[in-house]
């Protein structure tokens, strides 16, 4: 031992250079790259070649699309290599291009982390949603998408021993506990692979059986014995009540309880678990309600100003004493472009309406002209 | 919309038009923006990602293949390959993305507010000169900079000195080196010198924006000049390198210039007095004054592109916002509406454009009415006129403009 230490001792200062050189002749190396790149970044470059790349802004290609229902598909993605991994029962927030404009929307993760390092997300077309219907119908496999890493604390405690779960699911609200379920049991080729004796209670609360995603999945775990499933199809059987839930689950109150689904449910949950004085772990992606009108308060970093929807920002701004960016006064030249965080303005020319919803707009906000633009509703505009 | 009964009636080209029809007129090219925005997507999106690939892999691969310039075939495929590049960039991509044109798609990366091109004018200044101040008082004489950039007389109106002999040979020079005089140009210099000559304060922020020009322009120039080069030299092809940007950026020069002249300057384009510009100006009125104010190129897809679409000069001067790719698709129904309320379409071939631009430059270096009083005959006398006109005092000069101008006046009557 004492060899070796004194060894690693005389080696250590060479040991020490050598990194350092490579270190400064791999900065000098990225800063020549820098230069000849100028006016772009070396990333620019890169990027045509792998987008996954390490360093790279974090993207996604899509490996598969598979139909899950009619409306419902589960897409796997393979992530940029510097994707951090996640914990099931997070989502991810994703921006995909419809109609050429980049949308963001979060959807949870319906894998536990993956041996083939790919993720996955399970979406529901919605009616009249842009971003689902595109990502169900018209992704193919090789498009690229954006990321952000997993976020959300809708997870399990890293300790499971001790603990009965409830898990209530409503529609799509099942995406992030079969996320969950998948990794707490995993299915091989034998059947489903309970690894832990965990006692769990899944109530699925969806319009019919053939609305609801996974539920195949579901139902194969209570066969295996994995978890105890209760479906409630309100179609039918019409809309579950507290009561109703009470009777489904005798011991309710020993349950460390998890609920993701429409704010009504939430809300009623929620209520219930306070009024009991127990904890309640909620999920929801609620669509953030812009209500639009004429006119509005528009808030800026320092001042909140009142302006009338037939008066354009940058106006109502100025004359309020804001000091704003300003060009043309015409909507040509695009010398008052400012992000818009939340909220809705109307273009002065024709009429359109452009909304802005915290959690769907990109991290930036959505950059809007505030000379042609009038507010429509309350703004928030990052100045 | 309520018309003033008093308003004075309209002069010059649009004298048949009522204050109806160009309120008119304004609501047809809105709805023809309208069906563009209306159908504006993916198509588009592809397109300038598109353009984008291409234009960095062009780059990319015409500085791969530089660095083995010293092989002529290299050079010479390097060479054109990076005129392409930087052209692409500066044209159809810079220009465009800068206008807005492609804000909508919320790529936080191809963006308005911060695309940079590889130019020696910073994207923040250029924005100002040319969005802002151009594109809103388009070629009217003495707001909008752009009409002979501050260094030349484009309209007879505009006083003749003796200094504007000079002005071809400015031209010239500006073509060789004009990103350099556009980065002149947005701070500019002209004035500035004038207001540092009287003593006065530079304007606010035009330190901090001629200092951002100053270190753009070296980080450009070190790229271009030094960097590139001496990565070439492990093959010893430094100098050729050296050579090859250097032609890449004069070819750009010489062909943003020649396209950019084309859009404005050609005979017969509209130049307007402040004067004549109503207080208010409508929509309407706005609309006519780019369409009589621009003029186009007729060529290929290829021409097009390299111009960055500025080929479609009148389109782009009425819809500086919409995608560059639709301009192409919309220009028959603006041409439809120009044939409609009787304006001139006024659209030539690129040599012809070119030439007619310089033409003007020329003549209008030269007394008004010189040009076309003067004939093979009379040159001598007239010539030496003209040197009385530049040696003579203040007087002796507008005497003698004054007899160029009727006998110009009387040339052409005999003609007609």
């Amino acid at each position: 031992m004492a060899e070796i230490s004194t060894s690693t001792a005389l080696l250590s200062p060479s040991k020490a250079r050598r990194p350092a050189l490579r270190e400064r002749l791999s900065r000098k190396a990225w800063e020549l790259a820098e230069t000849i790149a100028t006016p772009l970044a070396p990333a620019d470059y890169l990027d045509l070649f792998n987008p996954l790349r390490p360093g790279a802004d974090l993207r996604g290609r899509i490996v598969k699309v598979t139909p899950e229902t009619a409306d419902a598909a589960t897409i796997e993605i393979k992530p940029g290599a510097d994707w951090e991994g996640h914990t099931p029962g997070q989502y991810v927030r994703v921006g995909v291009e419809v109609d050429g404009v980049r949308h963001w929307r979060a959807y949870s993760l319906t894998h536990g982390p993956r041996k083939d390092g790919l993720i996955s997300i399970t979406v529901k077309a919605v009616p009249d949603g842009k971003v689902s219907s595109h990502l169900v119908r018209r992704l193919r496999p090789g498009r690229i998408v954006h990321l952000e890493q997993a976020a959300g604390d809708f997870v399990l405690p890293s300790d499971l021993r001790g603990h009965k779960f409830l898990m209530v699911t409503a529609g799509s609200g099942v995406t992030p506990v079969i996320g969950m379920l998948r990794n707490l049991f995993p299915v091989t080729d034998e059947g489903v692979v309970e690894h832990q004796r965990l006692d769990v209670t899944v109530v699925h609360v969806a319009p019919s059986r053939p609305d609801s995603i996974f539920i195949r999945n579901l139902e194969s775990l209570a066969e295996a014995g994995a978890i105890r499933l209760v479906t409630r199809y309100t179609g039918s059987e019409g809309r579950l009540d507290l009561d109703a839930l009470v009777e489904l689950v005798p011991d309710l109150q020993e349950r460390r309880a998890y609920a993701c689904g429409p704010a009504g449910l939430l809300d009623t949950l929620q209520s219930w678990y306070d009024a009991e004085g127990l904890p309640l772990q909620t999920e929801q992606f609620r669509l953030a309600t812009v209500v639009t009108s004429e006119g509005g308060t528009v808030s800026f970093k320092d001042k909140t100003v009142e302006a009338a929807g037939d008066k354009p920002i940058l106006d109502a701004a100025e004359e309020a004493g804001v000091l704003m960016p300003s060009g043309c006064r015409m909507g040509i030249c695009f010398g008052c472009v400012l992000p818009m965080k939340e909220g809705a303005v109307r273009d002065l020319r024709n009429g359109e309406l452009t909304v802005a919803r915290p959690g769907e707009t990109g991290p930036e906000g959505i950059p809007i002209q505030t000379c042609i633009s009038a507010a429509a509703g309350e703004c928030v505009i990052d100045h | 919309m309520t018309i003033a009964p008093e308003a004075p009636a309209y002069t010059g080209p649009i004298a048949h038009l009522s204050r109806e029809d160009v309120e008119q007129l304004g609501r047809e090219l809105d709805a023809i923006r309208q069906d563009v925005l209306d159908t504006r997507g993916e198509r588009d999106a592809a397109y300038i990602h598109k353009v984008i690939k291409v234009q960095r892999s062009l780059e990319l691969g015409s500085r791969a293949v530089l660095l083995a310039s010293i092989f002529p075939p290299a050079f010479v495929v390097g060479t054109v390959g990076l005129s392409i590049a930087k052209i692409l960039d500066n044209m159809e991509i810079g220009h465009n993305i800068m206008h807005g044109q492609w804000d909508w798609m919320r790529d936080p990366k191809i963006h308005s507010s911060v695309w940079e091109w590889d130019n020696a004018s910073t994207s923040e200044g250029w924005k100002h000169s040319h969005n802002e101040l151009h594109h809103t008082y388009t070629n009217i004489v003495g707001k909008d900079n752009d009409l002979g950039w501050g260094i030349m007389r484009v309209d007879e109106e505009q006083r003749w000195t003796p200094a504007t002999l000079s002005q071809p040979l400015m031209n010239f020079i500006n073509m060789c080196i004009f990103e350099y005089g556009i980065a002149a140009y947005d701070l500019e210099l002209g004035k500035m010198r004038r207001l540092k000559k009287s003593g006065r304060d530079m304007p606010e922020g035009w330190h901090e924006m001629a200092r951002n020009t100053v270190k753009k322009i070296r980080r450009q120039a070190f790229k271009d000049y030094v960097a590139h080069p001496l990565a070439s030299m492990v093959t010893l092809s430094g100098p050729t390198t050296l050579l090859a940007n250097v032609t890449a950026n004069f070819v750009r020069n010489v062909w943003t210039h020649s396209v950019i002249m084309c859009g404005h300057f050609p005979e017969g384009v509209e130049t307007f007095e402040l004067k004549d510009i109503p207080e208010n100006e409508t929509r309407g009125e706005w609309y006519v004054r780019q369409m009589l104010g621009s003029a186009n190129i007729s060529g290929s897809k290829f021409l097009h592109l390299m111009s960055g679409n500025l080929s479609h000069q009148i389109e782009h001067h009425i819809f500086p916002d919409l995608p560059s790719n639709r301009y192409a698709e919309i220009a028959p129904k603006v041409r439809a509406l120009f044939d409609k309320y009787g304006l001139n379409y006024h659209t030539a071939p690129m040599p012809q454009q070119v030439a007619s631009a310089w033409h003007k430059v020329l003549r209008l270096s030269m007394p008004n009415g010189f040009f076309e009083s003067t004939n093979v005959r009379n040159a001598p006398s007239q010539f030496g006129k003209l040197v009385k006109a530049v040696r003579g005092d203040t007087r002796t000069r507008r005497r003698i403009l004054k007899e160029f101008e009727a006998a110009g006046a009387a040339s052409v009557g005999k003609a007609v």
